[in-house]
């Protein structure tokens, strides 16, 4: 269950909307279904009946700022769980808006639910859930109430949080966490210690799901340009579908490579796949990779820091040392 | 469409002899694009470019591939042929069939096989070739040296010679520099002064010089040929073009306790103040820490004294702007500070003193008048000891000192040892070193003359310790040749303290995107080819900035410089390199990646306007490539996610083009 | 010009300073190495994007070089430390994705080394000729 309530949060934009400071108010929308939250615009008070707080609200919002900066004419205000605040800061760094067109309030995530996991226990069907102490769900097809806790249908994301922490706001709501020690490069380091033969399949059964939705590069915070490689006629990589498995290798590999020292791991990727591709190891590998070679380094940590990728030393590894100890 | 033609060279038969060249030449006639193909016994001979001639004249040809030797041999007289054919320059491509094919493999069938692939590469690439145009900017045909040592009045003197004007910016009051503080300079023992104040006359005299003395740089805009540099002249409430350096107010000024930081702080000056006699511009400064009119309006004797009527309470700092076509750094160096070296006692004793301030004590002009004296109790001191490397060549780990050696103590140690068992042949003299390095003209006589005319004890091994005892110093060391502990009863210790670029060249160096290493020191565009040139193009390297230096070596960079600057400057138009890096502006996201990346500083970001549907305005950040400055590395190009950056010439389409001939 | 059994193919990028230049003076000094190795000219190993050596593999290369300046010398004063770390980044996600960490490589040849450059390539040629097709990395729609 989250620390804060949802009044609060339609309380606070309500007045922020009233006395002027914002025009535009991000947050979270109910969808098609109950767990189905949608990102939204609110923009005067009535609107805010609509605005949930639960936890199902897992969108990041960072990445909506560089298009409603750009129609506010105050402010947006945007609702920023910590690792939202790490994207933001990304942006910021990348120069993707305007910080003073901004009223960002940091609220506390106690992690956010996955549910596939329901299902994988109620089956489809769901016709609604009610969060509270305990998530409570019914399906069409019995009359009874299943109850979980959160921490059982937590995200993989959330079970590996790495910070409870936020990096960047104006006004903070609830108490501010701290950095954790997560095990998310555990999965990483199970696959690294497979054989070639191994990892080769493995990820050929995974990626060969893949049906080039394009879900994972739009909900990217770090996927922000102008015009994607992938879907520029005049560039050698444009690719709309992918015709072999070479070209599912392709577009991962590259669009991991494109956002390596810029992705903060806020795990929208893997949320977003239609397919369950778990696309946050291929960022992931790039992070532990880039920790280990270079130094430790979190994305967004702060404004205006130095990615891994644009910057050296003269005593870097060399790519063949890259695999030592590994098959 | 291109209208592409092949040329294939035999070069007698250093391609022919592997390579079937009419084989070649056939198969890459059916190759998109081309509509002529021959081959030719030697293509560079005029008679081969005239055939390229002809043939671009008869065919309408758009652009050529020529098959032949490296690129790195004739790829520039192909170009000319071209351009002489009145294509563009850039519409050349060369397979290199000759080193890389022909030279390499032994066989016929393999080698004509690979000359073909190299060739449709080289034909598929010219296919997307666009013509290019060198960008041209113009020269300010001034040049700014910043720093006025040495080694900044070589490179200005220099410059000024040739012609051009040249403006000294200098922190200090006056020019000279380091330089200006010392007694002798080795190996010939001429008088530092002697050989440089002439030299700092002739600064002030030359018409083309301004020196904008007790000054500093602010900002930097700009690029090579075309910087606008603020200057920023601090207050030094006496009106420069008025004094006439009398010294009437310097001897009539009551605060008279103020540390001389010419003389190292080891006597007093006044508050309004000359540097030293041969100072230039010789004029008085008010230092405004001490000055009791200043403070707090309680004197004004300076004021009443001057015939000149030059003194103003009231000046105020006066930022100049001013545009230059190159910029020299000359900030010099600076003795590290002593303060971690606790073993040798420098903060406990004032008889633990640094070279430089034995270079005071023993200068004519110096506290002392030149006689060596002890600083706590002007006696004369009997047992010296120099320490060499304090704070130089320290192990990497270490927390004080630098991993580098300093390069101008072991002489400077000699020359201190030597001058003093002259001057006073009852002083023992001992010098502890770890090395003694003495490469250079008549180095290394002079270190032995010092060991074996004047009997300076020179000694393998470190001091441990320095501990002061009554009016002694004691001095523990070890002797590593005869392996034993020596205890010596000193008089006076010297410090060969080690040296460190100026604090003031890391800020410069942002302010010029400059590249600097790890110490501080400014990095050379090329640290063999390009020694006196900083990779940012128009910016250029003179003296200690650049690495430990002695003074000839200063002053040969500071000409090297000089020269570099005035074959810059003799230009109208500077004319780039037409392969460098453009942004698309329409996909560019202003991240900053490229310009992180960017080793030349040549990448800039703008606010743009770009209309969107519904007649809106959109205004983006984004990145602008100078072509000026830019040297086509391409390393932005690959940091951009967006493919806005690309580098014409070897543009991503290119190579992919030439990736997919090869492996088709 | 008919050749029967399918040989490695190896595509290496130069770079125009060194590497390229260590390739010519292989040649000038007569030394060989397979024709299977074909060079692309680049301004510094920096150009090269990771889509290019992708791109090699899409279209039936069986490895991939990359050579620069020693790092110290790049000609660009950083070019080459930046492709050091790119590089290391992606032929680690290649190997991490299953792909055969022998068919990529980065290799420093001055102007000067020759012999190494040679030596380079008969290495990496034999290297990747025990390997075999690349099978991994291909896109059958390329096939030769």
């Amino acid at each position: 269950m989250q620390k804060i309530t949802r009044d609060v949060l339609v309380e606070k934009a309500a007045s922020l909307l009233e006395n002027g400071t914002v025009d535009r108010v991000l947050g979270w929308k109910k969808g098609e279904f109950d767990y189905d939250l949608t990102p939204a615009v609110f923009t005067s008070a009535d609107d805010l009946k609509d605005l949930v707080w639960n936890d199902f609200c897992g969108a990041n919002f960072s990445k909506y700022l560089i298009a409603n900066t750009k129609k506010s004419a105050s402010k947006v205000l945007v609702f920023l769980k910590p690792c939202d605040t790490y994207s933001f800061n990304q942006l910021l760094t990348e120069h993707r808006f305007d910080r003073e067109k901004v009223y960002a309030i940091g609220i506390p995530c106690e992690g956010m639910a996955d549910i596939s996991k329901i299902k994988a226990v109620t089956g489809d069907g769901i016709s609604s859930i009610e969060c509270g102490e305990k998530i409570n769900v019914t399906t069409i097809y019995s009359d009874d109430t299943v109850s979980f806790d959160l921490s059982d249908v937590m995200a993989e994301r959330c079970v590996n949080c790495k910070s409870k922490k936020h990096v960047a706001y104006d006004e903070l709501i609830g108490e501010e966490g701290d950095v954790i020690e997560s095990g998310r490069f555990d999965e990483v380091e199970r696959i690294e210690n497979m054989t070639a033969d191994e990892r080769y399949a493995f990820w050929q059964n995974e990626l060969s799901r893949c049906i080039r939705c394009n879900a994972c590069r739009d909900v990217c915070p770090a996927c922000t340009c102008e015009k994607c490689v992938f879907d520029n006629p005049n560039h050698s990589l444009e690719n709309k579908a992918p015709a072999t498995s070479f070209e599912e290798k392709m577009f991962h590999i590259i669009r991991a490579f494109h956002v390596a020292g810029r992705c903060t791991d806020c795990g929208e990727c893997s949320r977003v796949c239609p397919q369950n591709i778990p696309l946050h190891l291929l960022n992931r590998k790039f992070i532990k990779d880039m920790n280990t070679h270079y130094g430790e380094y979190q994305a967004g940590a702060e404004v205006g820091s130095r990615a891994p990728l644009v910057n050296y030393t003269t005593e870097d590894v060399e790519p063949g040392d890259v695999f030592e100890g590994r098959e | 469409m291109q209208r592409i033609g092949v040329f294939v060279c035999w070069c007698g038969s250093n391609i022919a002899g592997t390579v079937d060249v009419q084989a070649v030449s056939d198969a890459l006639k059916n190759e998109p694009g081309v509509v002529f193909s021959a081959n030719y016994q030697y293509m560079c001979s005029q008679a081969g470019q005239n055939l390229i001639k002809e043939a671009i004249a008869e065919h309408r040809l758009t652009g050529i591939v020529v098959c032949s030797c490296s690129p790195r041999m004739h790829e520039a007289t192909f170009r000319k042929t071209a351009a002489a054919a009145g294509i563009n320059p850039y519409m050349v491509e060369i397979a290199n069939i000759r080193e890389q094919c022909s030279w390499v493999h032994k066989d016929m069938l393999t080698g004509t096989e690979k000359a073909i692939i190299l060739g449709k590469a080289a034909v598929a690439k010219v296919n997307l070739n666009t013509p290019l145009t060198p960008g041209e900017s113009p020269v300010t045909k001034r040049a700014l040296v910043i720093g006025g040592g040495i080694a900044g009045i070589q490179t200005a003197l220099d410059i000024a010679d040739a012609g051009f004007p040249v403006d000294i910016v200098e922190t200090k009051p006056t020019i000279g520099g380091k330089m200006a503080q010392l007694d002798k300079t080795f190996p010939t023992l001429d008088c530092a002064a002697c050989i440089l104040t002439p030299k700092m006359v002739d600064v002030a005299q030359n018409e083309n010089i301004r020196i904008f003395s007790y000054s500093e740089v602010t900002a930097v805009k700009g690029f090579v040929g075309n910087f606008d540099v603020t200057i920023k002249k601090k207050a030094r409430y006496v009106n420069e073009d008025v004094c006439t350096g009398c010294g009437a107010c310097v001897e009539k000024c009551p605060m008279k306790k103020v540390p001389n930081e010419f003389n190292l702080n080891m006597d007093n000056r006044t508050a309004i103040y000359i540097p030293f006699a041969q100072a230039v511009p010789k004029v008085a400064t008010i230092d405004p820490m001490h000055c009791n009119m200043l403070k707090n309006g309680k004197c004004g004797v300076c004021s009443k004294v001057c015939a000149a009527g030059a003194i103003d309470y009231k000046q105020q700092d006066q930022y100049i702007e001013e545009k230059y076509g190159a910029i020299v750094v000359a900030t010099g160096f600076n003795p590290i500070s002593m303060d971690k070296f606790d073993e040798y006692a420098y903060n406990q004793s004032k008889d633990v003193i640094t070279s430089l301030e034995f270079e005071r004590l023993t200068n004519a002009a110096g506290p002392t008048a030149g006689k060596l004296l002890r600083p706590s109790d002007h006696k004369h001191p009997h047992t010296i000891v120099f320490v060499q490397c304090v704070g130089s060549r320290c192990s990497a780990c270490a927390e004080k000192g630098k991993e580098y050696c300093s390069k101008i103590c072991c002489m400077y140690t000699a020359k201190h040892a030597m001058l003093t068992r002259d001057k006073y042949p009852d002083t023992e003299v001992y010098v502890f070193y770890i090395d003694v390095r003495t490469p250079g003209k008549n180095f290394d006589e002079f270190y032995r003359r010092a060991v074996e005319e004047y009997g300076v004890h020179y000694i393998k091994g470190m001091v441990g310790k320095v501990s002061p005892e009554g009016d002694k110093l004691k001095v523990q060391a070890s002797d590593l040749l005869n392996n034993k502990q020596l205890h010596i009863d000193a008089d006076l210790v010297v410090l060969a303290a080690a040296i460190e670029p100026d604090k003031s060249a890391r800020p410069l160096a942002t302010m010029l995107t400059a590249s600097m290493d790890t110490n501080d020191f400014f990095t050379e565009a090329h640290p063999k080819l390009r020694p006196v040139e900083s990779p940012t193009a128009g910016v250029f390297l003179s003296g200690a900035c650049q690495g430990p230096k002695d003074i000839p070596e200063t002053v040969s960079q500071a000409s090297a410089a000089a020269s570099k600057v005035i074959s810059l400057l003799v230009k109208d138009k500077l004319t780039g390199n037409p392969c460098v890096a453009s942004s698309d502006e329409l996909m560019c996201n202003g991240c900053s990646s490229c310009e992180r990346v960017c080793p030349y500083g040549a990448i800039t970001y703008v606010d743009k306007e770009f209309r969107m549907p519904n007649r809106t305005i959109a205004i983006r950040r984004v990145a602008q490539v100078n072509p000026a400055v830019c040297q086509g590395c391409g390393a932005c190009t690959v940091a951009c996610p967006s493919g806005a950056m690309d580098l014409k010439g070897f543009a991503n389409n290119q190579i992919v083009a030439e990736v997919d001939a090869i492996c088709k | 010009m008919q050749v029967n059994e399918k040989k490695p193919l190896i595509v290496a990028f130069c770079c125009n300073w060194c590497s390229y230049a260590g390739a010519d003076l292989a040649g000038n000094n007569r030394l060989s190495y397979p024709a299977d190795v074909k060079i692309i000219r680049v301004p510094c190993s920096c150009r090269v994007n990771p889509m290019f050596v992708l791109r090699a593999f899409q279209r039936g290369a069986d490895g991939v070089i990359l050579c620069g300046c020693h790092p110290g010398d790049c000609h660009y004063t950083s070019g080459n430390y930046y492709t050091r770390r790119r590089m290391a980044m992606l032929f680690s996600m290649l190997d991490y994705l299953g792909i055969e960490k022998e068919r990529t490589r980065v290799e420093w040849v001055s102007a000067a080394e020759g012999a190494k450059f040679a030596a380079t390539m008969n290495d990496f040629a034999q290297t990747v000729a025990a390997l075999g097709e690349n099978k991994r990395l291909e896109d059958l729609r390329c096939k030769r």
